[in-house]
């Protein structure tokens, strides 16, 4: 499916050990999350971009997720203000663009663009199996590991099933409107789907059970942090710290 | 119906969102048992693709959430599911936040859990009553209630991280209306289509055939 538009790559990014970047992605995003100053979230997106250059990320397709999340932010920006009181930037006719919402929306613009193109830049470029494993080595329940592996390798079978569903609507000439005979129809497919899922995931129990499955799964890829790995976290570290400091102060 | 990355700078919002969604989790994971995961699997990636099926709505296109159906069917088990959904569209679609994880999981999830305890009596005691009316009117009640709920914590979640959203939520819970009656009505028929096909699925959480298979592979 979709899922690995930006893991069929190499950089250095790529290389590093996926337990690291998964550490710092995630405090870094935490910091920014929390920040309450615009400063911080704007070195944020700095680094974020610095990130996604070492990563060497598709541009087309990393505009195409910006963008969806911009569109909702865009609205935040030109509106929050119109409603937030407090002294104004400038007046359009009786409508003041309040300097305190434009601050509000103009944070939670950064801090949002800068989380997901740090995730972009760290994780999405991890194979979705390379980063169940990353999960289990960093002690996450076996259960909930086993639930996203397995989850990960069925995604790809149902999307097809789903894709061949509607291809068979479609030939019987099913023109989707806002009525209740789609709605119906609609809720009949996901019915069906729902159906051959459950039968599939029954022959899966069975298959497994004849091949020995006494519920666990050995992991294969035991990850070996190198020297690259120290220097990218003691580094990235060093950067959260500062950051960090800079919130306090 | 899920919040971005960033929207909530409350550090005690993101924090106790995430430990209420992990001890959900803990809950969900606890009361399914090895034998059951690949079916939670599969459930789970089911609906993950069901919910990237398009339904029109006047002009414009929604997606199903199938909140309350998700209830019905995985119960507690609803919790790492949908953990597990929403971290995947999160790395790997961008949709949603992973700051928010927690939170976003608790939105979903606590609504599921309360249709699975609200409806499941509804399909085990209505042996007398099956004709597909009352069939299709406890689903829809299902998909209605998840939906809703989901929306009013999504919005009380916004309001208490106190961000000025206030009119925001107001315009959003408006523009929401008709996904909730599209949800309802595909609920019920996905529902009425499951009573006949394949009805094991409905009432499974707590059947006794699943609960007390203790044969430990």
């Amino acid at each position: 499916m979709v899922c690995d538009t930006f893991s069929q790559h190499d950089s250095t990014i790529h290389r590093l050990d996926p337990r690291a970047r998964i550490i710092v992605a995630f405090a870094f995003a935490v910091l920014l999350a929390i920040s309450t100053s615009i400063l911080v979230p704007s070195i944020g997106v700095a680094v974020a971009l610095g990130a996604m250059a070492a990563a060497r990320l598709p541009l087309a397709a990393t505009a195409k997720r910006l963008a969806g999340v911009n569109c909702f932010l865009l609205i935040l920006l030109v509106f929050l203000p119109l409603i937030a009181s407090g002294p104004c930037l400038f007046r359009i006719g009786p409508v003041g663009y309040s300097r305190e919402g434009f601050l509000q929306a103009a944070r939670i613009s950064l801090r949002c663009n800068a989380i997901l193109l740090t995730f972009t830049a760290l994780l999405s470029t991890m194979e979705t199996s390379t980063l169940g494993h990353a999960l289990s080595h960093l002690r996450l329940p076996q259960k909930l590991v086993h639930l996203f592996l397995f989850t990960v390798r069925y995604i790809d079978v149902l999307h097809h099933e789903s894709a061949r569903l509607r291809r068979a609507m479609k030939v019987r000439c099913f023109r989707p409107g806002a009525n209740a005979r789609t709605f119906r129809t609609i809720g009949y497919l996901a019915g069906m789907l729902l159906v051959r899922a459950h039968d599939r995931s029954m022959r899966i129990m069975d298959a497994m059970k004849c091949r020995g499955f006494r519920g666990r799964f050995h992991v294969l890829t035991h990850f070996t942090a190198t020297q690259q790995d120290v220097v990218f976290v003691l580094a990235s570290l060093t950067v959260i710290l500062v950051l960090a400091w800079m919130e306090i102060r | 119906m899920h919040i971005a990355d960033g929207y909530i700078e409350s550090a005690s919002v993101l924090a106790g969102g995430a430990l209420l969604a992990a001890a959900g989790v803990a809950i969900g994971l606890r009361k399914t048992n090895y034998d059951r995961l690949p079916q939670v699997a599969v459930l789970t990636a089911t609906f993950f693709v069901a919910s990237l099926i398009r339904v029109p709505v006047g002009a414009a296109s929604a997606h199903l959430l199938l909140v309350g159906l998700v209830g019905l069917i995985l119960g507690w088990a609803a919790f790492p599911a949908l953990f597990v959904a929403l971290l995947l569209q999160a790395v790997f679609f961008g949709h949603g936040g992973l700051t928010t994880l927690g939170v976003n999981t608790l939105n979903m999830a606590l609504p599921a859990v309360a249709c699975y305890y609200l409806f499941r009596r509804a399909f085990r005691c209505n042996g007398a009553d099956e004709s597909r009316r009352s069939v299709f009117r406890i689903g829809f009640a299902a998909g209605l209630a998840g939906f809703a709920l989901a929306g009013g914590m999504t919005a009380s979640v916004l309001l208490i991280s106190g961000n000025g959203f206030e009119s925001f939520v107001g315009v959003m819970g408006i523009a929401h209306l008709p996904l909730l009656i599209v949800e309802a009505l595909v609920t019920g028929s996905v529902v009425v289509f499951l009573r006949r096909v394949c009805p094991e699925l409905l009432a499974q959480p707590g059947s006794p055939r699943i609960e007390s298979s203790t044969t430990h592979v």
